[in-house]
């Protein structure tokens, strides 16, 4: 049964890795219309050029470990979320396209096209994923044989659409940290002025989204009362919403990138925790759940895909870690850019 | 009938095929970036610094649609294929898993060396994440064709029914990881789509090549790509007809339907071997010119040895179930089969011609060759479509062979509009994508490599 419960930690680390990563492609795609000359969005694009498929891998493999360990979990929300989840492929096709695409045609229409286009998707991703996270935490029906038993405007309700709300504001600031830690100059100074604008309006969507979690939902909060030791996290978000306007004012933009990175990966973690040992609430009809222990595969597949993820993450983990480096500092055109 | 499950078929076939003009074509170029990035450390010839660099151009932008298209494929297994998804969700969800941490992770993360990383890293580093990028697409390509491969010769698996609220619900469950890995056509179907992964890369360089040839565009560099285009065209050829032999041999043990479906053998007698030939399923006929004997010869070295009809495969008995015995579409298996094989030859006879007058050093000068190569990029990707269509339309009715029925595969919850929408999405989209994506390859491909600075 330990098995179950690293999974159920190996996912939470995979998909929050995957926010964390993802999420500063994302957020600067979202600013990139706030840019305005070709320069500037060449800038922007090259910034994460080297890294942002790979950061989208975090994605695949958070999708392939849950269809894993948990397929029970992986069939019911993919069936059930279907036309969210085809939306959702769709603008994830547009963003990677429109990276890949926009420098190829020395047009003006055709740029500001795929600006367009890098821009929304951008946004729609996350609030997508933001609206299936609000789901998840508060539940949704679900039948007895486990499949779903909404529709696809059930899973457009306030709670969740604030959920993606929030969520889309916590990764402009994200991307908008990554920004000025990535470029220098006129780009750097109009992107980090914009910060702690970006962090108010999140923070203010982040008080009511929790106000309203824990009103509606008190459920969620009882793993933290049954082992308080958990309050930490929300502890260090808080300490890491207090700490970003200072280093943006100190030109310390690395160092808000690491409390920006905190906030969203403890948000992830909390999120976790509110459900756990759910994976989808069963909202009504709770006996219904699908759980760590329901909807897992067996022991003996567990056991082996940790192995695989004890072999592959580390390994990972070493190359990602060399090719970042490899591009620390700021952003420089040449001839092999976007 | 359109309902759900033929829509999620057609789908299925969409995306899966759309996706699959891509990481052949990285797969194959890939192993030709090797060796062109090789040949430049070797011989630190700007010709190759720039076929090195324009290749690379090339590579991202087909890697981009490859990964773009690609995801749809992971997700499309739990949107439209939930029931499957659960039921073998032990078993198939662990190389799918694989794949991501071990291949996807390892082409992804050193892509961005390679595209972005020539001024960064010193060229040995460089050639390093070349390499790795090479090694990834082909490892990914290793365990999504072991999956695919144990939906046709399941292995290494035990069938489990638990209780859930009340209701019996039965799942394949794993027994032994190693023996669903290697189950016994993962390593003939491995060969066989990475060698004809080689085969699309290589032609398409050849084609490129012949393109820049004629219009006279870099011409030493033409000259460079097209040599080792048709080594390989010519090696990956070759080894594709042996995989392909080897696979057949291996289908008629394990899946004599699908053989039986290939060559439209509807009756128990000795096989004969069809070149070409239309099959009247009705009256369980094939007309075309065949060679006698020959296809039980090409399985047991014997003209004389009968060969199971399809009437003749006996039905399959699942306990607690109706036993099935139902044939795939013949004709269109037969068919494209047979297209599969004859582009094969075509492509092996091409690669020996274009090889022997680069031995007697005409080819650059052979117009009506050259002319030929040109479009010559297209027979590999028929080949691959129609052996895809082929392999898994053969398949039907199973899902899982003898296991799980595809039409008891798909999601309960979605319905035939909602498949609608996303298959006119999936159709829209991808018309678009793959016009803008030839545009931008032709566009590229005149610019010739020595635009590279």
């Amino acid at each position: 049964m330990e098995l179950n419960i690293i999974w159920f930690v190996l996912l939470t680390v995979l998909f929050g890795g995957y926010v964390v990563l993802d999420g500063f492609d994302l957020g600067v795609g979202m600013i990139h219309l706030g840019l305005k000359s070709d320069l500037e969005r060449r800038t922007s694009l090259n910034a994460i050029g080297p890294v942002w498929d790979a950061n989208e891998v975090w994605l695949i493999t958070a999708g392939g470990a849950l269809f894993a360990a948990f397929p029970d979990v992986y069939a019911t929300v993919f069936s059930g979320f279907y036309t969210a989840f085809m939306l959702f492929l769709l603008v994830i096709i547009g963003r990677a396209i429109s990276i890949e695409f926009r420098g190829k045609v020395e047009s003006d229409k055709w740029k500001k096209t795929w600006d367009f286009i890098f821009c929304l998707s951008s946004y729609l991703i996350v609030l997508l994923l933001g609206v299936s996270l609000g789901n998840i935490i508060t539940g949704i029906p679900i039948y007895q044989d486990k499949e779903y038993a909404g529709t696809f405007f059930t899973l457009l309700n306030p709670y969740a659409v604030m959920t993606g709300i929030t969520a889309v504001l916590l990764i402009r600031m994200h991307g908008k940290i990554f920004l000025a830690v990535k470029t220098e100059g006129e780009i750097q100074q109009r992107v980090a002025k914009g910060i702690n604008s970006s962090l108010i309006l999140f923070v203010i969507a982040y008080i009511f989204h929790g106000a309203w979690t824990i009103i509606l939902y008190p459920g969620v909060i009882k793993n933290f009362v049954a082992f308080p030791v958990w309050f930490i996290l929300p502890a260090f978000i808080i300490l890491s919403i207090i700490v970003i306007p200072g280093f943006i004012n100190s030109q310390l933009y690395f160092r808000a990138f690491v409390a920006s990175c905190t906030i969203i990966a403890f948000c992830i973690a909390i999120a976790a925790i509110d459900i756990y040992p759910n994976l989808v609430i069963s909202n009504p009809n709770p006996e219904n759940s699908l759980t760590i222990f329901n909807a897992s595969s067996s022991q003996k597949t567990l056991m082996t895909m940790l192995i695989i993820a004890c072999i592959g993450l580390p390994l990972m983990f070493i190359y990602k870690i060399f090719v970042y480096r490899i591009f620390r500092g700021k952003v420089k055109l040449d001839n092999m850019s976007y | 009938m359109l309902d759900a499950v033929l829509l999620s078929r057609i789908q299925f076939g969409i995306t899966a095929g759309f996706h699959f003009l891509y990481p052949p074509m990285s797969i194959g170029l890939g192993l030709l970036l090797v060796f062109m990035e090789y040949r430049y450390l070797k011989t630190k010839d700007k010709i190759y610094e720039q076929i090195t660099k324009f290749f690379i151009k090339v590579f991202a932008l087909i890697f981009g649609v490859g990964v773009a298209t690609g995801v749809v494929m992971e997700f499309e297994f739990g949107t439209n294929w939930a029931t499957y998804s659960r039921y073998v969700g032990d078993i198939f969800g662990s190389p799918l898993a694989a794949e991501a941490l071990f291949a996807f992770f390892l082409e992804s993360t050193f892509l961005g060396l390679l595209i972005f990383g020539w001024n960064k890293v010193s060229p040995k580093v460089h050639f390093f994440s070349t390499i790795m990028v090479a090694l990834g697409a082909t490892m990914s390509a290793f365990w999504i064709i072991a999956a695919n491969s144990w939906m046709n010769t399941p292995a290494g698996y035990k069938l489990v029914t638990n209780v859930v609220n009340g209701v019996q619900v039965e799942r394949a469950v794993i027994t032994d990881f190693w023996a669903m890995v290697f189950n016994p056509s993962t390593i003939e179907r491995f060969g066989h789509v990475i060698s004809a992964s080689w085969l699309t890369g290589a032609f398409l360089v050849l084609s490129i090549s012949a393109y820049w040839l004629r219009k006279k565009i870099d011409v030493e560099h033409a000259k460079a790509t097209m040599k080792m285009a048709l080594i390989l065209a010519l090696f990956a050829s070759l080894t594709q007809l042996f995989t392909g032999h080897h696979s057949g041999v291996g289908v008629y043990k394990r899946q004599p339907a699908k053989l039986a479906a290939y060559e439209g053998h509807f009756k128990t007698a000795p096989g004969n071997l069809y070149t070409f030939g239309w099959v009247d399923e009705k009256n369980q006929k094939v007309t075309g010119v065949n060679l006698p004997g020959f296809l039980s010869f090409m399985i047991y070295f014997d003209t004389k040895k009968p060969l199971i009809g399809l009437n003749d495969v006996p039905p399959v008995e699942r306990p607690g179930k109706p036993p099935v015995k139902e044939n795939p579409p013949v004709q269109l298996v037969f068919q494209t089969y047979h297209l599969m094989v004859t582009l094969g030859l075509i492509m092996i006879g091409l690669s020996l011609i274009g090889l022997l007058y680069l031995f007697l050093g005409k080819l650059f000068k052979t117009k009506w060759l050259l002319a030929l190569f040109v479009p010559a990029f297209i027979l590999p990707h028929i080949a691959n479509m129609s052996g895809w269509i082929a392999t898994e339309v053969a398949r039907q009715p199973w899902a899982v062979q003898d296991i799980l029925l595809t039409r008891e595969a798909v999601s309960k919850v979605v319905t035939a509009n909602q498949v609608w929408f996303s298959l006119i999405m999936f159709t829209v989209i991808y018309l678009i994508l793959g016009t803008l994506f030839v545009y931008l390859m032709i566009k590229k491909i005149k610019q010739g490599p020595a635009s590279v600075a």
